[in-house]
């Protein structure tokens, strides 16, 4: 272990002060060169290049992150810029929407790339027997028409004007048409890293292709080495001892250990990941606002944060719009424990105490028992007795949550509001985790979906997160954080991507090695 | 000789009859578990239709004794059977799926080779060890030698395995980095690499399995020194040392033996822990997640593999203790 010694802190003392004086910057442009490193979780031995199967963070960074290009692409501060789209234009309805395509750009095999590609790899997502989670984006698209060799239109069922946005989901990998079973087989895309190796649950290298159109801003590394290491202490083991130059998912507990190791940086953002405690609105005692609104105020969300997630995190607003999306609302005010005002609210509903079961189990998520309880004393003070039941994990997901009145779930969160929205919270689809049917939400839902203007968007799903902070059924208490860790020889810019870990998987594309 | 021939034809017998009861307990175990595949791999989004649907298509609506006698019908042709967790992948992939899907067989095959040679080297390094140990604690029995190394092998047995993988990973990784704390080995490594990387949890491993070995050597040679034959030995002069490794040793090779056996098959079976401390791409690791999303096929495969293992080091063992016995050889 490296320890602090006197010299060697005076050292980098007087050349901090020596840049400072000369006026140089601190942070230095990236640096071409050199192999990243990384151990991350979430591989498994059934990995393919077929980006319908890709759900967690190993894929992802192989995938979009090196591999292959979307059609667009979410930057760093959660803007949307085009990636193998120049640009695009909606018709005023944002029904029809056209995409110009980037020329010159060819697949790792030599093919050039063009509208066919697009075409024939988002039909992927329809085919016959499919079963792609981004198969609800694709069916939405009622025609996709080639309008020249680098020009694209699409037709949907109704207006989306989040479509450009959906575009750069991490399961729409761009193909080259024609041999799609081959890419799938071999991993041949457009992306800045070309397959050197990929063995699935296990380990994947890959080499920077010669020439690429973003060049200069991105891909900085010769070679990438991405090992699965799905043990939380053997990923921290491989940091400390220099095996890895970067980590993903850091154990909440043994954080300060690494915090105090001077190589190492730790990099956390808050994005829209959230943990839950979904009542049906439709069973009794929950269909009741009033205790709907006794347990909101119930709940001591800070305490959660600082226990559960041991501060890693921001408190929940029983919205699931969180930090990484373009229309969180951080205006509304933050709901606060409050036992008096649930007692009141338990007495406008007509009862003087309340008794209900709450189901939990760590299959939730990391904690939720732990969290449960601390609701439950916490709760206690207002005169609402909470029930702790604990589920078995096995079948949590079947069993429990959807069918049990109450309980404790997750989301990961969406990149749109309208997609979470109409994942969790749109009336009658199968993940209504709240069995949520209110009339107002479900009007301004179905007009933000097809608004052009920005700023009658962004009333309309301000308005949607505080509905579902007074009436939601769903108290959401804290949001937690990605948080990873990297050796001190990596560079990033200052903002990190807050939609997915490590810099939305794109580490390979954005990071450098320092000189 | 054609007794020991009879004796192992039976043997082998018996150790199928063993394979087909292990893999009908397997089964009826994994069915037991609350969940199944569909449930564990949909998780949050285990829709009624979606769960149906996995369901239908790997055939996990049949019942389960139909599905078991599908199974074994395969198993008997040599067929293991595909892995869910690849089926399903395959299903969602759709019409075009194009590339073939491995079968079990070929996605255990890398992974029991990583576990084979970790317990090799494993072995190769215990085995030695545990011999000569045990020898000289016999030969120097009660001193201060003998009980530091009965003190030690025994703390480093009754240790979990976890805790002597991260001491090792302390002194030989982070204190000292001479060896690498992550084991992740792949194919086209150099073999001296490989060497190199495996070495860590093979240590952790020989901590592991020493004591057991290095004690049984030790008082099966105490056992006969009492012997008239020793004795006599000694009377003619010989050496400590030649008296215990000539003349006491062979005789006591029998329950050494056996004790090596049933080591070797614990490198086999037994690695889980040390697998996922060291990043070890072994069979291990792919066992415990099949049984996390009941992949049975997997399951079933790892278990016969496992079982096999014990059976076939069972018999080596009891076929070797024959051989140096030449009353065992001749039966009456």
């Amino acid at each position: 272990m490296t320890r602090f010694s006197r010299r060697g802190l005076l050292r980098t003392g007087v050349a901090a002060s020596l840049l400072a004086a000369t006026g140089m910057p601190l942070r230095a442009a990236p640096q071409k060169g050199g192999r990243l490193r990384v151990g991350m979780n979430g591989a498994n031995s059934s990995d393919s290049w077929d980006a319908r199967t890709h759900s967690d963070v190993f894929m992802n960074s192989c995938g979009q992150g090196a591999v292959f290009d979307n059609l667009t692409e979410v930057a760093p501060d959660g803007t949307l810029r085009g990636e193998l789209a120049e640009s695009w234009e909606a018709s005023a309805d944002a029904k029809v929407w056209t995409f110009n395509l980037r020329k010159g750009v060819t697949f790792h095999n030599g093919k050039a790339f063009g509208a066919d590609d697009v075409i024939e790899s988002l039909a992927l997502h329809t085919a016959e027997g499919a079963k792609s989670a981004a198969k609800p984006i694709i069916s939405a698209i009622t025609e996709m028409k080639k309008l020249g060799e680098h020009q694209v239109q699409m037709t949907l069922e109704s207006g989306n004007a989040d479509f450009p946005f959906l575009m750069a989901d991490y399961h729409l990998l761009i193909y080259p048409a024609g041999q799609i079973e081959e890419a799938i087989a071999k991993g041949i895309g457009t992306g800045l890293y070309s397959v050197v190796s990929f063995e699935p649950g296990v380990r994947f290298v890959g080499k920077r292709v010669d020439s690429h159109y973003k060049d200069g801003k991105a891909g900085f590394f010769d070679e990438l080495e991405y090992i699965a290491i799905n043990d939380s202490t053997a990923r921290m083991n491989a940091l400390m001892t220099g095996q890895v130059d970067a980590i993903n998912r850091i154990d909440f507990k043994t954080e300060a250990l690494l915090r105090a190791n001077p190589n190492v940086t730790i990099q956390e953002v808050t994005g829209n990941q959230h943990y839950t405690f979904p009542m049906l609105t439709d069973v009794a005692p929950f269909d009741n606002l009033h205790v709907r609104k006794a347990l909101k105020y119930g709940i001591n969300r800070q305490e959660m944060v600082d226990k559960i997630l041991l501060g890693h995190g921001q408190v929940g607003n029983d919205s699931p719009i969180g930090p990484a999306n373009q229309y969180f609302n951080t205006e509304m005010e933050q709901l606060a424990y409050d036992p008096d005002k649930a007692k009141f609210h338990l007495k406008e509903a007509g009862l003087d105490n309340l008794k209900v079961d709450l189901s939990a189990s760590n299959a939730a998520f990391e904690g939720a028992v732990d969290a449960v309880q601390l609701y439950q004393a916490s709760a206690g003070a207002a005169g609402i007795e909470i029930n702790v039941v604990q589920e078995p994990a096995d079948g949590y997901w079947s069993n429990v949550w959807l069918k049990k009145p109450w309980g404790a779930a997750y989301w990961s969160g969406r990149a749109t509001e309208d997609w979470m929205f109409s994942s969790a919270y749109e009336k009658g689809v199968p993940w209504n985790d709240t069995h949520w049917d209110h009339p107002r939400f479900q009007e301004l839902l179905l007009s933000a979906r097809a608004e052009l203007d920005s700023d009658k968007r962004r009333a309309q799903y301000f308005e949607m997160q505080e509905i579902l902070r007074d009436e939601g059924g769903a108290i959401i208490p804290m949001f937690a954080n990605y948080v990873q860790a990297l050796s001190n020889k990596v560079g990033t810019d200052e903002t990190i991507g807050n939609m997915f870990q490590m810099d939305n998987c794109r580490m390979g594309e954005r990071w450098w090695m320092k000189a | 000789m054609s007794t020991l021939f009879r004796i192992i034809l039976q043997r082998l017998l018996l150790g199928l009859l063993t394979l087909l009861i292990v893999s009908i307990v397997i089964f009826a175990a994994v069915n037991m578990l609350p969940g199944d595949f569909a449930e564990a791999v949909l998780g949050q989004g285990a829709t009624e239709e979606a769960v149906t649907a996995i369901r239908r298509d790997l055939g996990l609506d049949q019942p389960p004794v139909t599905r078991y006698l599908e199974w074994l019908g395969g198993a008997l042709q040599g067929d293991l059977g595909t892995s869910f967790a690849k089926a399903n992948f395959a299903s969602f992939v759709g019409a075009d799926a194009g590339s073939g899907l491995d079968t079990v067989a070929a996605q255990i095959a890398p992974r029991f080779a990583n576990t084979l040679f970790l317990a090799g080297v494993s072995a190769a390094i215990a085995v030695p060890v545990s011999l000569i140990l045990g020898v000289l604690a016999a030969l120097y029995r009660n001193t201060l030698f003998d009980k530091a190394t009965n003190i030690f092998t025994l703390s480093a047995i009754s240790s979990p395995e976890f805790f002597l993988a991260y001491i090792l990973i302390l002194f030989l990784a982070v204190l000292n980095p001479v060896l690498p704390s992550l084991s992740n080995i792949y194919q086209g490594m150099s073999f001296a690499e490989r060497l190199d990387r495996t070495l860590l949890p093979a240590l952790t491993l020989t901590l592991v399995v020493t004591a057991h070995m290095m004690r049984m050597t030790r008082a099966a040679i105490i056992n006969l020194l009492a012997s008239p034959y020793i004795e006599m030995a000694r009377l003619k002069g010989l050496s400590p040392l030649r008296v215990i490794v000539v003349h006491a040793l062979p005789n006591a090779l029998a329950p050494i033996i056996t004790v090596i056996a049933l080591n070797l098959a614990y490198l086999i079976t037994g690695v889980v822990v040390v697998e996922v401390v060291f990043v070890y791409p072994g069979i291990g690791q792919l066992f415990v997640d099949s049984v996390k999303i009941r992949d049975i096929p997997v399951v079933q495969a790892s278990c016969l593999i496992f079982a096999g293992a014990y059976i076939l080091l069972n018999l080596v063992a009891d076929i070797m203790s024959i051989l140096s016995n030449p009353r065992l050889r001749h039966p009456k």
